[in-house]
């Protein structure tokens, strides 16, 4: 088993790299583009704004309440039906998927984090002739943001074990590569063990991170 | 040392008619007639409860009245059609727990406003700040995070924070109650200044004895109206109605 692995790695370690660099690249891309609407949908919730709550609230029960796995399909198969003129490939449209889960989850962090801060912190911004969008985006925003920063970074450790759904569509990530290295060479166990060992890496690395730049955010109060 | 202050001769600054603010089935307003002259350094002393911060937010409309109006300069800024920002750049505000962006450096608590609304330049900015600091005795915390200041310090910075933008009356909400003892003193001596400078201020307070010192004119609220009113001695020293008689027993 061991002489496998050691053949699989010398044979194959570009492919895991790859591999990790596509999971990587998918977790990076929807966490951050889905904190940006994530930011924005949890405005739209807190807002007075009767349509635009709905609107949201509808957006992140809907993601919440289905499988990663089905809204994947989903954009899979209705993106390219929707904008055939795009030729949007296999990757955007996964990147789309995950993004469009991601964003819900990241309403629900960014909405935690505007009301955790003190109404003060608004009233006194508005004393001062400050919009409510001067407000939020130089008072509110700065701080909540520095709040959530650590639950952003668990949401970015959970896409990047989700991404693996991804290879259900061959795009190229961890788990696909496994796919393709266990179809060529009939070996299941290790190359699955190589990965595993690869995730865990990664993810421990990250929430070990995410331990210390906490810290340093209370350090810092 | 109470100023002479007249008030016939004083222009108005803010005129409050039959001003109702309800929460619920609650009536913390219960219809509040009131002038606030330019100059004037008013207190608003009563017992918890009798609406008196609910009055003072009512000026600047961090609360939503009711019922009523409330002109300045000429305009009705009760009435929710109107741009209240633009008003609330006139009206500086002063609050129990500071509210100081913790985010910001010092200097960039007090810039920010002023900048950000186009009244000044970033220069202009930072060098009325500066001159604030100084008046207030702050000038070595310029570039420090506000979050280790003391409560006092942190006061002294929110007054310079509503001053830069030259505001043309000044709210206090319970300036000093959060303070501890020690502190006190510092921060009433700035609103003290500011008072001997002729800048208008609405005072929310239960220090008695600054009431009577620096104020021009005393109002007492109690169950959501104006009970009693007039000079400082005169409303301390011979209070007319029974329940200013019995709230002034129970805090003098």
């Amino acid at each position: 088993m061991l002489a496998n692995i050691q053949s699989l790695l010398s044979r194959y370690g570009m492919n895991f790299l790859n591999g990790l660099g596509t999971t990587l690249l998918l977790a990076l891309i929807s966490v951050a583009i889905g904190c940006l609407i994530g930011a924005i949908v949890a405005i739209m919730r807190l807002s007075h704004s009767k349509l635009l709550g709905a609107v949201a609230t509808v957006y992140t029960e809907v993601v919440r309440d289905t499988p990663l796995l089905l809204q994947l399909y989903f954009f899979y198969f209705l993106l390219p039906d929707l904008l055939p003129a795009l030729r949007l490939s296999k990757f955007t449209c996964i990147a789309v998927a995950l993004i469009f889960n991601s964003g819900a989850y990241m309403s629900e962090v960014f909405r935690s984090g505007i009301q955790s801060i003190d109404r003060g912190q608004t009233e006194a911004a508005r004393s001062l002739g400050l919009s409510a969008s001067q407000t939020m985006i130089r008072i509110v925003l700065p701080q909540a943001f520095k709040n959530v920063l650590p639950a952003m970074c668990n949401e970015f450790v959970a896409i990047t074990k989700e991404t693996s759904l991804a290879s259900t569509f061959y795009v190229g990530d961890l788990m696909t590569q496994y796919q393709t290295i266990s179809g060529k060479t009939y070996l299941v166990i290790e190359p699955l063990l190589i990965i595993g060992v690869i995730y865990f890496v990664v993810t421990f690395t990250m929430s070990k991170l995410i331990a210390a730049l906490e810290r340093r955010l209370k350090a810092d109060d | 040392m109470t100023k002479q202050f007249d008030v016939r001769t004083a222009p108005e600054l803010i005129r409050v008619e039959d001003l109702h603010k309800d929460f619920g089935s609650l009536k913390v307003l219960a219809g509040i007639t009131e002038t606030i002259h330019k100059g004037e350094v008013v207190s608003l002393i009563g017992p918890s409860g009798s609406g008196k911060s609910t009055f003072l937010r009512c000026l600047n409309r961090l609360e939503e009245p009711t019922g009523g109006h409330i002109w300045f300069h000429g305009v009705d800024i009760a009435d929710k059609s109107v741009n209240i920002d633009q008003h609330r750049q006139k009206m500086g505000m002063v609050f129990q727990h500071f509210n100081i962006f913790p985010h910001m450096s010092v200097i960039d608590n007090i810039t920010l406003a002023p900048v950000l609304l186009g009244k000044m330049s970033r220069d202009e900015a930072v060098a009325k700040a500066e001159t604030l600091l100084a008046r207030v005795g702050l000038s070595d915390k310029r570039d420090n995070k506000p979050t280790r200041l003391s409560g006092g310090q942190k006061q002294r910075l929110a007054i310079v924070r509503a001053l830069a933008m030259e505001p043309e009356v000044m709210l206090f909400d319970e300036p000093t109650s959060a303070l501890d003892p020690e502190m006190v003193g510092e921060v009433l001596e700035v609103i003290k200044q500011l008072a001997e400078n002729q800048m208008t201020c609405v005072i929310v307070t239960h220090e008695m004895g600054f009431a009577r010192e620096v104020c021009n004119r005393v109002l007492f609220m109690d169950g959501g109206i104006i009970c009693e009113q007039g000079d400082p001695r005169e409303l301390f020293d011979h209070p007319q109605n029974p329940r200013t008689k019995d709230f002034l027993s129970k805090v003098l």
